[in-house]
């Protein structure tokens, strides 16, 4: 196990190293990458600007939790990009190579693609995240802190087994799934605010299906001090990033399954 | 104790079929047509440790799909496979943890770093031991010429270095078993060579044992005992290069030189001329009927040459005509 | 101008053989629709302070736009740019067409067949298989769909003209390329694919309406929901080909000030 830290470790130094040859193109990409996310997020304030509330709701505590979810999903577009592109190594063949070494391939997977220039986007969730964390008059405790920490873990999973869940898919067909990209980029856009304004069967995709509202729903509800009402009990609000947990959990042993695949028909 | 045991293997692929057209592709989407495709039609063959074999037939024979059964990354249909004791694809990390792989047409190395860091997380993947890693480094740096190359960029490398590092990462962890597959394509000839070279060395002194697939079949003569022939499927032919030859045609060539072939009015004694080259004359003749010192006797009582020699015939030519005898 | 047309068609063929890339992304979009559909159903639920434009016009106006969304000049034509890298694009100078004009064909087919293919299936979807309340509607009137029609017309070759600026642009490298990854998301926001244009604060109201962008989405989809009355297409045709024969001047002058820069490098 600590070998395998160590080796993610060194993949990711030497990402780091490959894509810091290309400074320019790296920094323009990030600031591109950023100013999108902010400006998406201004056009949100817009809306807020002209109409107030949203359904009771406040942009500062809106902010919570469209910072929490962009923040995580930065985060798993960074270390999982490596499953999100791996269509193109079943295409090249190159995922020959990583059978044919001794170690996990979702390790290996992972390692050989992380990109450090999602950080643009990780800023703009960071940010919005901090001022949504001080201007909603939230008193931070250290408990509060970890549960932010903790929910950003479990959406960081949910996103990166739901690109697990797209790499397996090629091993049956060419093209990339859309559904996973329906589901990563749509769900960033329905979680970036309160579940509570959807309809129900919204809330219930996003709560049961891909426990991504899990993940950041009912952690900041908690954090703001709400009651999380809807017919949901208290205490969901520190159990719910398990939810991200075992959706990840299942979508590697989707993985072993989709490697079988591979290996009895060679793609 | 053979160190490859293969015994009646099979594996049939499942191609669905395409057709081309809107309606066609509509179609598809509710019911596929899948013709098959037998790939391997019960393989025998078994290779002693520290063999240096050459895996030789035409495109679709099923040599790759040899190689990755053998190798671990594939699983059979049916038949036996052992290799170094081990079941390669029921123990895989175990199994590749002592197999060395060269794809002559893919590139393992990272693209934009220097080799150097390529090997060090090799290192760390094979978790090779610090001292082991250095020494098996050195030997490779110093074997295959590597000294200066390791530091740049392996994108600026031209293909012969970047073969070069290619092949020395692949034996690191100093695999016992060494699969190579077109390690010489698109080379130059001082690279060829020197990859040649590299190969019959680590085979003669740390007894490597290595399997050579490749169309190159210069490659094959330069370096290979024992060529095993697969066609449709099913292993063809299994022996020596010698062997080989003598499937084919016993016939050799005497090659004189300054002689006009026009000018030859001999009997030859079963030989025959080949059609006129110039100032070359190329005979044809069987050993078993008439050994070449005594044409070569008889010619030169009669004519003034200026060189001569005696080879055998091309190993491409051999080859092309073994594949259509076997009907490939 | 013959030539022109042709060059479109050819390449118009030729997008039209990318189907599979077409199909890929209506899933996405259809979500993202949904999602911000309900998004406002929340924000008109939340005050009933007037607003730019009542609640039904606004569902049509994110159906419309996630349908059209292909408009949208989204970056520098790959090809071009591979061109102009490698130092090629002097052998198109042997051509006798313009360099200029011949990059705005090929913008021109990029904006309409991608936006085509995607956008009929996704409003078929959305005219006939959604609940009342979330329906795309149909135009108001005859007229206003021919309103709707002609202001298309002219965001094709607004946004066609946008994205060949940015082929442009990639004459002169590093800048170039900066400039080409940090003005879209600008271009993204004031165009209207995020919120409709009369959504941003009152102040900024005169400066969006100036600046070509809201022309490209904003403009045609206003006339299809009734915003603006059908009867005053000419005056706002007029301020897209404006736009369109500003860039176009601007375009062809730095043109051929790029091309001396590259003859005299070499690329």
């Amino acid at each position: 196990m600590l070998g395998s830290l160590r080796l993610y470790g060194r993949y990711i130094s030497l990402s780091m190293q490959a894509q810091m040859q290309y400074k320019a193109s790296f920094i323009m990409f990030s600031l591109a990458n950023l100013l999108n996310a902010f400006l998406e997020f201004l056009a949100t304030a817009a809306l807020f600007a002209r109409f107030g509330t949203l359904r009771g709701w406040m942009l500062t505590e809106v902010a919570l939790f469209y910072g929490l979810v962009n923040l995580s999903f930065a985060i798993a577009e960074a270390a999982g990009r490596g499953f999100d592109v791996f269509h193109r190594r079943v295409r090249t063949g190159t995922f020959d190579r990583l059978l044919l070494r001794p170690r996990s391939t979702v390790l290996q997977v992972l390692g050989g693609d992380f990109q450090l220039l999602r950080v643009g986007r990780f800023t703009q969730g960071l940010l919005v995240l901090l001022w949504g964390g001080v201007a909603s008059g939230v008193s931070w405790t250290p408990a509060s802190v970890l549960l932010a920490v903790w929910a950003t873990a479990g959406a960081v999973l949910v996103f990166c087994g739901l690109f697990v869940l797209q790499a397996v898919m090629s091993f049956w067909t060419v093209e990339p799934a859309e559904l996973a990209n329906t589901l990563t980029y749509g769900g960033v856009e329905a979680t970036q605010f309160p579940l509570s304004i959807y309809r129900r069967w919204l809330r219930d995709l996003f709560v049961y299906v891909v426990p991504l509202g899990c993940a950041n729903y009912f952690p900041v509800l908690s954090i703001l001090g709400r009651d999380v009402g809807l017919g949901y009990p208290p205490w969901l609000a520190w159990m719910t990033p398990w939810a991200g947990v075992l959706f990840f959990a299942l979508s590697l042993r989707v993985w072993e399954l989709g490697v079988r695949h591979y290996n009895s028909t060679g793609s | 104790m053979p160190q490859i045991l293969v015994d009646g293997l099979t594996k049939t692929f499942r191609v669905a079929r395409r057709r081309a057209g809107f309606a066609a592709a509509l179609r598809g989407v509710v019911s596929r047509e899948y013709t098959e495709h037998k790939a391997l039609d019960g393989v025998c063959f078994t290779i002693e440790p520290g063999e240096l074999v050459g895996y030789i037939g035409p495109n679709g024979a099923g040599k790759s799909t040899t190689i990755k059964i053998l190798s671990g990354i594939m699983v059979p249909d049916g038949g036996q496979c052992v290799v170094m004791d081990r079941v390669p694809w029921r123990e895989r990390l175990q199994h590749v943890a002592r197999i060395g792989v060269v794809f002559g047409q893919r590139c393992q190395l990272m693209w934009d770093l220097p080799a150097a860091d390529s090997f060090d997380l090799l290192r760390d993947i094979y978790r090779i031991p610090a001292g082991v890693y250095r020494r098996n480094l050195d030997e490779l740096v110093d074997r295959l010429a590597l000294a200066g190359l390791l530091e740049i960029p392996v994108r600026q490398l031209s293909l012969g270095q970047r073969m070069r590092c290619e092949i020395a990462a692949s034996l690191l962890h100093a695999p016992p078993l060494l699969f190579l597959d077109e390690p010489t394509i698109g080379l130059d000839a001082v690279s060829k060579l020197a990859v040649r070279d590299f190969v019959r060395q680590i085979h003669r002194e740390h007894g490597v044992t290595v399997i050579l697939t490749t169309h190159d079949m210069d490659d094959i003569e330069a370096l290979c005992q024992r060529v095993i022939l697969i066609g449709r499927g099913r292993i063809l032919v299994d022996g020596t290069l010698a062997d080989l030859r003598r499937q084919v045609t016993l016939e050799r060539r005497l090659i004189i030189e300054g002689l006009p072939a026009a000018s030859v009015e001999l009997d030859l004694l079963g030989a025959r001329l080949a059609p006129d080259n110039g100032h070359r004359t190329c005979i044809y003749f069987d050993p078993a009927q008439i050994a070449p010192t005594d044409l070569l006797a008889r010619i030169t009582e009669r004519y003034q040459i200026r060189d001569f020699w005696v080879e055998d015939q091309p190993i491409e030519e051999t080859i092309a005509r073994l594949y259509a005898q076997c009907g490939l | 101008m013959r030539v022109y047309a042709s060059l479109i068609r050819l390449r118009a063929m030729l997008l039209l053989q990318y189907r599979a890339a077409a199909f890929a992304g209506m899933v996405t979009q259809f979500s993202f629709g949904i999602v911000r559909v309900m998004l406002f159903e929340g924000f008109y639920a939340s005050s009933t302070a007037p607003q730019p434009m009542p609640f039904p016009y606004v569902v049509s106006y994110i159906w419309l736009c996630q349908a059209l969304i292909g408009l949208l000049p989204w970056g520098g034509d790959g090809e071009i740019q591979e061109l102009v890298l490698s130092g090629n694009v002097a052998y198109e100078l042997c051509r006798p067409v313009s360099l200029f004009g011949l990059w705005y064909s090929r913008c021109i087919a990029l904006r309409t067949v991608p936006t085509a293919m995607r956008a009929v299936p996704l409003i078929t979807v959305a005219v006939w298989l959604l609940p009342p309340l979330y329906r795309l509607a149909l135009p108001g009137s005859p007229a206003a769909a021919l309103a709707f029609v002609v202001s298309i017309g002219g965001a094709v070759l607004l946004s066609a003209a946008i994205s060949n600026l940015y082929n442009v642009f990639l004459m002169w490298t590093v800048s170039g390329e900066g400039l080409v990854r940090l003005l879209p998301p600008f271009v993204t926001l004031f165009s209207g694919a995020l919120i409709p244009v009369s959504f941003f604060p009152d102040w900024l109201q005169p400066l969006l309406r100036f600046l070509p962008f809201s022309g490209v989405i904003d403009l045609p989809l206003r006339f299809y929901i009734g915003d603006l009355p059908a009867a005053a297409w000419l005056g706002h045709l007029a301020y897209q080909l404006a736009w369109v024969a500003v860039l176009v001047v601007t375009g062809r002058w730095l043109v051929s000030r790029g091309m001396r820069r590259i003859v005299v490098q070499g690329g």
